[in-house]
């Protein structure tokens, strides 16, 4: 037994067919081809690819939730085709599953810790014993008497992590588990499945989009098309920039960035995954004293911000002013907690303000206060000067001037087709047949949804086409300012960058104020001009995207963290080389890193 | 904030009646309301309400929290008064207009009332010291013997406990939903009855799609985790009588003999 490998997969393949009422096979999708695959005992191995490539469907064939159409699939050596398998490899290869709502049993931790033990049949004692220890190991003790709903995202993800190990499997599948978590929830998650592989031996597979999180594995498949396109050791998966981004997935910021350098005529290693990595190929392998005298290159950084600084203050007349705004939940009953703490802010017309801030910071509440769902406890709230709650204002008009698409909107898409949907906004402002119906087109126009899509039904759309029809339902009431909580949530790369490039168009070409609120830094620093980074219902720092990221010891100070560029570019600055630290994207990055060493060479 | 809300009304303290066996206390409950329609007099309401009394001392809880379980039926109980104050009829006690309060009414409305409040507030401790999940367990081992029967007992409980985990969740949900929807300009509040009606559908149809989304990913993490019914499970906290609750057997039986003798002799 102990010579087998963990995972082995022989051609294995995956027909899913959809069956019309009278159970003719109406149509058959192949989600999995022919895929070859083996897993060692005690790897940690991260399955990378975009949304519909067929991970997932691998994923369950690991736990024996589904069974192979054609191939086989052999976990610890057993045939999962064989029914008598059936319970021993759900117990060894336990699975965590994205949603971290959708997966919890029990009304106690502890309770749901317990629940996979009481389904083996192991003794009370013992499941007590196992409860305790896994709820050690993943450091979340403490919380064994709570109720899940109180916990924050990587808290239950933990929780879910546990009531795995209680299991005492020997492989632990996870199908996305960070990819409806904050940073800091990431964090927490992606520590304990390393602690798991470390300490406890346990084989990790974890399937992700984001490309951090896969750096550190020992090994690395991609999946495109339901086929295994790559695999090999992050190094080598990695190298194949183009071939990555062929297929819509991210590179490691490092990674890009070297690859940018080779464009511009840099000879360096391949492979390179970390800013160490990337330094170290550049020939700065020392950490340099700072002589405390600013960089040749702090020149061009100041009048470079200087420029930026002044188109944000260039006089746009207000849209939006918050004055002195305070918001208190619960008020008044033992549970009252504030949200928001005398918040002063001033967007002004057509501007692009990213709002930045982690779970709690009380950037929810702010979006909902814009459109008057929420009335501040204090202060107030004024649009194009007026306040939304005086005299004369007009709700419903409010709603349709401040357009906000909450976080996942395909969850409220309700209307048997795509089109009739996104008429309920005009049909709401009493509209005319005709005229919903045109606003309806050109607001799938300009989220990008072709004619084909209008009669389907919502329900059938793939993840980031719903959410751009979701959005259409806002923008068709032509609201003046968008208002945008996590847009990019829980979608691929390839969805992210869409709906980014459609805010940046709704924002350059139809000069619609756009806010978008994020907890990505990555996000967006490539696109707004404005970042205003909240913390425990106060502004912690506002200004352009150089200017906040310039103190990226501050934001971590608050949980957060500036894009990984900037630290790359700190690195390099630490050891010597004369860069500026303000780049946003591989390509400026890569270009400052030249011009830097131009400078040096000439100074020799 | 829906979050926050504990279901039912159980009220977190430490007491005897607490740490009782859920099975005592929903056994229990069922001896004290039989008991309310032995007794026939006030001597005996008397009895009741002492034992009801000496229950709430010792069950820690404040008093105003065991009325709230009240307010819920205080309509109820007006209208059982009034009506049976006025259509009993018997000797005349006053008259004015067209209405007659009798003694026997007078009588009856009071036992009746009295009745009433002691069944509300004595299967109100059982709930408030009892969490919904040992409520759930105590179902499933009291309704044991409906298995031979075929009845899925142990089935029906697990949905009772998923149902009560996912209440809050569901909550908080309708909540967001009913948001985006009127941030899309919807109208909750005014309009007629039907329109009201149809404006639910934008919150409904995304709340049941959401609620088979949910359903099927956890049938999909409760069979991850090896679930297949109640064959063959062990349980974590299973129910064991100790001695506290055969005292408490003991001196609810004392309890209902009490109640019987008042009713034969007084």
């Amino acid at each position: 037994m102990g010579i087998a490998e963990m995972v082995r997969t022989r051609g294995l393949s995956h027909r899913y067919e959809r069956k019309d009422e009278e159970g003719n096979v109406e149509s058959v999708v192949e989600a999995l081809t022919d895929v070859d695959l083996d897993i060692q005992r005690g790897q940690f191995v991260a399955v990378l690819g975009h949304n519909g490539s067929g991970k997932s469907t691998l994923a369950k064939h690991i736990n024996a939730l589904l069974f192979p159409t054609g191939g086989t699939v052999c976990i610890d050596g057993m045939d999962t085709n064989d029914a008598q398998n059936l319970w021993k490899v759900r117990q060894e290869a336990g699975m965590v599953f994205q949603n971290p709502d959708n997966q919890i049993i029990g009304q106690v931790v502890e309770e749901d810790v317990g629940f996979g033990p009481e389904n083996l049949g192991v003794p009370t004692a013992e499941i007590w014993e196992r409860v305790k220890e896994s709820l050690k190991i993943v450091g979340m003790e403490e919380y064994a008497k709570r109720s899940p709903n109180r916990l924050s995202g990587g808290q239950k993800q933990r929780v879910s992590i546990a009531g795995v190990l209680a299991m005492h499997p020997k492989c632990i599948i996870m199908d996305e588990p960070t990819a409806m978590l904050d940073p800091g929830g990431r964090r927490e998650v992606i520590r304990a499945a390393r602690a798991l592989n470390d300490v406890e031996g346990i084989t990790i597979i974890l399937i992700t989009h984001y490309m951090e999180e896969a750096v550190c594995a020992d090994r690395v498949f991609v999946m495109n098309e339901g086929r295994l396109a790559m695999q090999g050791t992050p190094r080598e998966v990695f190298s194949r920039v183009d071939e990555l981004r062929a297929i819509h997935l991210d590179v490691p910021q490092a990674t890009l960035l070297s690859s940018e350098l080779e464009k511009g005529g840099l000879k360096l290693e391949k492979g390179i995954l970390t800013r160490e990595e990337l330094a170290e190929a550049l020939g700065l392998t020392e950490k340099v004293k700072t002589s405390g005298k600013p960089a040749a290159s702090d020149v061009s950084l100041h009048s470079e911000e200087a420029g930026e600084a002044a188109q944000l203050a260039k006089a746009r007349e207000d849209i939006l002013t918050v004055e002195n705004v305070s918001y208190l939940y619960d008020q008044g009953s033992a549970m009252e907690s504030c949200a928001l703490k005398d918040l002063t802010l001033h967007i002004p017309e057509g501007q692009f303000t990213g709002f930045i801030g982690h779970t709690g910071s009380g950037k929810s509440t702010l979006v909902q206060l814009l459109n008057g769902l929420l009335e501040p406890t204090s202060g107030r709230i004024l649009y194009r000067g007026r306040d939304i709650r005086g005299e004369g204002s007009d709700r419903r008009k409010l709603r349709s001037d401040v357009g906000l698409v909450f976080q996942y909107p395909e969850y409220q898409l309700f209307e048997a087709d795509v089109l009739t949907d996104v008429m309920f906004g005009p049909k709401n402002l009493g509209l005319t047949a005709q005229e919903q119906e045109q606003r309806a087109r050109e607001a799938l126009a300009q989220v990008g949804l072709e004619e084909k899509y209008y009669s389907q039904s919502p329900f059938e759309l793939s993840g980031g086409e719903k959410r751009r029809a979701a959005i259409a339902g806002v923008l068709a009431m032509h609201p003046e300012v968008l208002v945008l909580d996590e847009p990019t949530a829980g979608l691929d790369p390839a969805g992210r960058d869409e709906i980014l490039e459609l805010l940046k168009t709704l924002h350059e070409r139809d000069g619609k104020t756009v806010l978008l609120v994020s907890h990505s830094m990555e996000d967006v620093a490539r696109y707004v001009e404005r970042i205003v980074v909240l913390d425990r219902g106060t502004v912690f720092r506002d200004g352009t995207p150089r200017e906040v990221f310039q103190d990226s010891a501050g934001l971590e100070k608050i949980g957060l963290a500036a894009p990984e560029i900037t630290y790359i570019m700190q690195c390099l600055r630490d050891r010597g080389l004369d860069v500026p630290v303000h780049a946003l994207t591989a390509e400026e990055a890569a270009a400052e890193i030249l011009a830097a060493r131009g400078r040096g060479q000439g100074g020799v | 904030m829906f979050r926050e809300i504990t279901l039912g009304q159980y009220y977190q303290t430490d007491s005897v009646l607490h740490r009782l066996d859920p099975r005592v206390k929903v056994l229990g409950t069922l001896v004290y309301i039989i008991s309310l329609f032995v007794v026939k007099d006030f001597a005996g309401y008397f009895y009741a309400g002492i034992f009801l009394g000496l229950l709430i001392v010792l069950s820690n809880v404040p008093f105003r929290y065991v009325l709230h379980g009240m307010r819920g039926i205080l309509m109820l109980l007006a209208f059982t008064v009034v009506f049976n104050l006025f259509l009993t009829p018997g000797r005349p006690l006053v008259h004015f207009w067209k209405l007659t309060i009798t003694y026997e009414g007078v009588d009856f409305a009071s036992k009746m009332a009295i009745r009433l409040t002691f069944l509300i507030i004595g299967s109100t401790m059982m709930t408030l010291t009892t969490t919904p999940n040992q409520l759930t367990d105590a179902l499933e081992s009291l309704m044991g013997p409906l298995k031979v029967l075929h009845v899925p007992v142990h089935e029906i409980a697990m949905m009772m406990s998923i149902a009560l985990r996912f209440i809050p969740i569901l909550t908080e949900e309708t909540d967001k939903i009913k948001k985006a929807q009127m941030a899309r300009g919807a109208d909750f509040e005014s309009g007629r009855l039907t329109a009201r009606v149809r404006s639910m559908v934008p919150i409904l149809v995304p709340l049941f799609v959401s609620a088979f989304r949910r359903a099927n990913d956890l049938a999909l993490a409760m069979e991850a985790r090896c679930y297949r019914g109640s064959e063959g499970r062990t349980r974590m906290k299973p129910l064991i009588y100790r001695r506290k609750d055969i005292a408490a057997y003991t001196v609810l039986a004392v309890y209902f003999a009490g109640a019987i003798a008042v009713r034969v002799f007084f």
